[in-house]
């Protein structure tokens, strides 16, 4: 396998991340993104980590460019499922992941998502809920 | 274990994890310690195309741990103690891995001669 599946749900691109990845397929993943972003034109963009064992500053960096490049595009990222002892080692190793928003699990991911763009077009207009 | 290439890396760490489980180290340890495995074996990759990894269990009366050294015959550093500075960087990265490493685990010894290589050795114990 050299690809992970990048999974279309209206207006969200999902991705679940089932085993740790090499670096070929951390690389690969990102450049899919962006380009499904692209051609899709998503507004929100789910990683699921939760079968991610640990976080190191490479994978940390790939989560970041993803998210960055992503809000060039108008897409916002969550990162969902962070396990808590890749939690507590990320912020001791003084990474930050900047540019995505975490959520505990991929519904909360979802809602997080719909609450900063907006379910519907027209709700984007009145959104109190927004997440600043 | 030889770290000669990046498809090394994740045989490595799981080496790490089994010894580790082994042992009974905590899960939080766990992670730190192989965090720390993962950006050692990536500098020595990246900036000295390789080398050699080795795993011990070590254990004193009270408590048992896991001892890693990480050796290669790159060129070296020339200033370790401005390496170990948080954001010092010669690949243009985040210059996190060295520091950050020495957070994550117990002891961290690195040793190094520039024209010469680097080795670095690190100790998780299993409880604290
Ligand atoms: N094994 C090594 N051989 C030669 N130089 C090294 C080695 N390990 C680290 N260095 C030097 O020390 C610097 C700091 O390393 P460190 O891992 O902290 O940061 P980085 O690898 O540049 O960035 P990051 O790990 O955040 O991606 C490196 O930029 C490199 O110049
Ligand atoms: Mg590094």
């Amino acid at each position: 396998m050299d690809r992970i599946p990048i999974l279309r749900m209206g207006k969200f691109l999902l991705v679940t991340i089932q085993i740790d990845l090499y670096d070929r397929l951390a690389t690969n993943l990102e450049s899919d993104l962006i380009q499904a972003v692209n051609k899709t034109e998503a507004r929100g963009v789910l990683i699921d980590i939760s079968a991610l064992s640990i976080v190191d500053s490479f994978m940390g960096r790939i989560l970041g460019n993803i998210g960055s490049m992503a809000k060039i595009m108008d897409a916002e990222t969550v990162v969902v499922g962070m396990q808590p002892a890749v939690a507590i080692t990320l912020i001791e190793l003084g990474l930050e992941l900047k540019g995505v928003h975490t959520a505990l699990n991929v519904e909360k991911g979802m809602d997080l998502l719909k609450d900063r763009i907006g379910e519907e077009p027209e709700e984007t207009e009145d959104d109190e809920n927004s997440t600043e | 274990m030889k770290i000669e290439k990046e498809q090394d890396v994740i045989p490595f760490r799981n080496r790490v994890k089994e010894y580790a489980v082994k042992i009974g180290m905590s899960l939080v340890n766990q992670t730190k310690l192989i965090t720390a495995a993962s950006e050692l074996v990536r500098n020595m990759l990246k900036y000295a195309g390789g080398g050699t990894a080795l795993i011990e269990v070590v254990s004193d009366n009270r408590n048992s741990g896991i001892r890693l050294l990480f050796e290669d015959r790159g060129p070296g550093i020339k200033d370790v103690d401005l390496a170990m500075k948080d954001g010092y960087s010669t690949g243009k990265s985040l210059g996190l891995g060295l520091p950050g490493a020495r957070r994550l685990v117990n002891e961290f010894d690195i040793k190094s001669k520039p024209g010469e290589g680097t080795i670095v050795s690190i100790l998780k114990w299993k409880n604290g």
